[in-house]
């Protein structure tokens, strides 16, 4: 049993804990062998937090014994290196936090904290969350764990590696334009990303701030209604979380979907797809339809075309203005002998940041500058209404809407590196959703034979605002009738 | 529509982010890449349109204003480059 403990779902881990026939320390030192077993070749930490980690699940344990344990006492769970973890460095993948260890926990890991989970480590990501590989991390490649010599997508591509490889059981990411999602897809796992507003960002390095948000990258869905059922909720120390009652996600698990209404949005499955990818998505829907959802084809969502233009312009333009604090002056990298303050603050951010995050900087600066506003930042404000009440009107219609989360499978490292635009356009599925703010989940939903090789590929639901049990009930039954998330890469 | 090399050093200048020769040449392709592609916008019939700046309808989110306790100022100013009584230090704004 024990040489097999990190393969484990964490609801499968939970009743093995609660009943003690294994304890928190067996299951977090399996975890711990796993990634010092595996990491190597799959690259998903930045930090493995070893040391901290068998302290917790030592408390954990004296926890559990008292019987007063949670869902999630006792589990092993990895954070994308954003969230602010105290005493633990947090590097947001980019030279210019390095060395930064923060002086408080995020939200999200207050409540993991709460709850009695056992966090392992930081993970991989793109920096500042900007990319769709992690090649844009600063300190190392992560590789894909079903081929090792291709992206995990991005930018949590850590999260997912690291839950593809089992070299954790559970892992939050964040999600500005399709970066948990996405790399969901590309690996094989569950990626949910909440409505924004759901999930607390006190503690998550701002990239784009009327976009991010916080979810969980898991096995399957059941763990992700767990994890979201830990981590959702009102806090006043972010003013954009929602002031609503959470339900218990975990309701939503019945696998019943008859009479559902599921709409299959024409946009996010195009005619020039790969015949391989598309034959993922006519097995899905016939799936559904037999458990007995009312599925319907060629939704349409006309707008999803300026999708891509709109993100490109509103997201830099945030993080333009969110990455200004990287001064050299109160935390992170400092160039201390240039030619004055100035000079030091550009040199700061020229030796700090890497190209893709000058890129958006640049990008933001100028779709702000004088002259220029108008014609691109309240051009794409007025857009992002379009892209928003074309959603309301498909809701009014459908329960769920139904589409791919990625165009292709995992694309080889290096594939897209030097093509900005070519990176960019490997989020067009995804980045709508951010744009309207709405609940979305990637689940697996078979393999494709795509480059030679065959690699996993998901499905994406889309629901209303604040209407997770839908995304997740559909999400439950499919997976439950399929075996896509009992196939586990071989690393 | 193309950048210039002195709008790239322009926009640069605005955003605080030194480059090198490289990377002035390099951006000035890429970004007039990403903003021809941005040009289809233009085309789009927004009059009328309110624009959406955040997905949520919240506003003016107000907390109480009650004293409390902010983190320990050590713990702050342990990720500081230069500190001083304190205080954060920087480099003189105007020097000889």
């Amino acid at each position: 049993m024990s040489d097999s403990l990190h393969r484990l779902m964490a609801h499968e881990a939970q009743a093995l804990l609660a009943t003690r026939e294994v304890s928190a320390s067996e299951l977090t030192q399996a975890v711990l062998d796993r990634i010092r077993a595996v990491d190597g070749k799959v690259g998903a930490y930045l930090t493995v937090t070893e040391e901290r980690a068998l302290e917790q699940a030592a408390d954990a344990d004296e926890r559990l014994s008292r019987g007063d344990g949670t869902a999630l006492t006792g589990v092993p769970v990895a954070l994308k290196d954003n969230m602010c973890t105290r005493g633990v460095r947090t590097t947001c993948g980019s030279r210019m936090l390095e060395t930064f260890v923060p002086p408080y926990d995020a939200h999200v890991v207050e409540r993991l904290r709460a709850a009695g989970a056992v966090i392992v480590g930081k993970t991989n990501m793109d920096e500042f969350a900007m990319g769709s590989s992690v090649e844009h991390s600063a300190f190392q490649p992560t590789h894909n764990p079903w081929s090792l010599e291709r992206v995990p997508g991005g930018s949590s591509g850590g999260s997912a590696a690291a839950v593809a490889a089992d070299e954790t059981l559970l892992a939050l990411g964040s999600d500005t334009g399709g970066s948990i999602r996405q790399p969901a897809s590309l690996c094989g796992v569950v990626g949910l990303k909440p409505t924004y507003g759901r999930v607390s960002r006190y503690g998550l390095v701002a990239f784009g701030s009327s976009l991010d948000q916080i979810g969980p990258l898991t096995k399957d869905v059941r763990d992700a209604a767990l994890l979201l059922n830990t981590i959702a909720g009102h806090d006043a120390r972010d003013a954009t979380s929602a002031p609503l009652d959470v339900p218990d996600f975990t309701a939503a698990l019945t696998g019943d979907i008859k009479g559902m209404r599921i709409g299959v949005a024409a946009e996010y499955v195009p005619n020039d797809l790969d015949p391989a990818v598309r034959a993922v998505v006519d097995a899905a829907v016939a799936r559904l339809e037999e458990l007995g959802a009312a599925v319907e084809w060629g939704v349409s969502l006309p707008s999803t075309k300026h999708a891509l233009a709109c993100y490109y312009i509103i997201a830099p333009s945030e993080a333009s203005a969110n990455l200004a604090r990287y001064d050299g002056v109160k935390y992170g990298y400092s160039y201390q002998d240039g030619d004055g303050m100035w000079d030091n603050m550009e040199k700061t951010r020229q030796h700090g940041f890497g190209s893709e995050v000058k890129r958006r900087i640049m990008i933001g600066t100028y779709a702000l500058s004088a002259g220029y506003y108008d014609a691109y930042y309240l051009k794409a404000l007025k857009v992002r209404t379009l892209i928003r009440r074309e959603f309301e009107a498909a809701f009014e219609r459908y329960d769920v809407l139904l589409g791919l989360v990625s165009p292709t499978p995992a694309f080889r490292l290096g594939e897209k590196l030097d093509d900005p635009m070519a990176m960019y356009l490997s989020d067009v599925f995804t980045l709508p959703v951010n744009i309207a703010g709405i609940p979305s989940i990637s689940v697996p939903a078979g393999f494709a034979t795509w480059q030679d090789e065959s690699l996993p590929v998901g499905i994406q639901l889309m629901a209303r605002p604040f209407d997770e049990l839908s995304l997740l009930r559909v999400a439950y039954a499919y997976e439950q009738a399929t075996e896509w998330h009992k196939v586990r890469a071989e690393v | 529509m193309g950048l210039t090399r002195e709008e790239v050093l322009h926009i640069a200048h605005l955003a605080r982010v030194g480059l090198d020769d490289a990377e002035v040449a390099k951006f000035q392709e890429q970004l007039s890449e990403i903003l021809d592609h941005f040009q289809a916008l233009a085309a789009l019939d927004t009059e009328g349109v309110e624009p959406t700046s955040h997905p949520l309808p919240l506003e003016s989110v107000m907390r109480d204003d009650a004293v409390r306790p902010s983190l320990p100022r050590d713990d702050v100013l342990a990720n500081a480059p230069m500190t001083e009584d304190g205080a954060l230090r920087v480099r003189a704004v105007l020097e000889e």
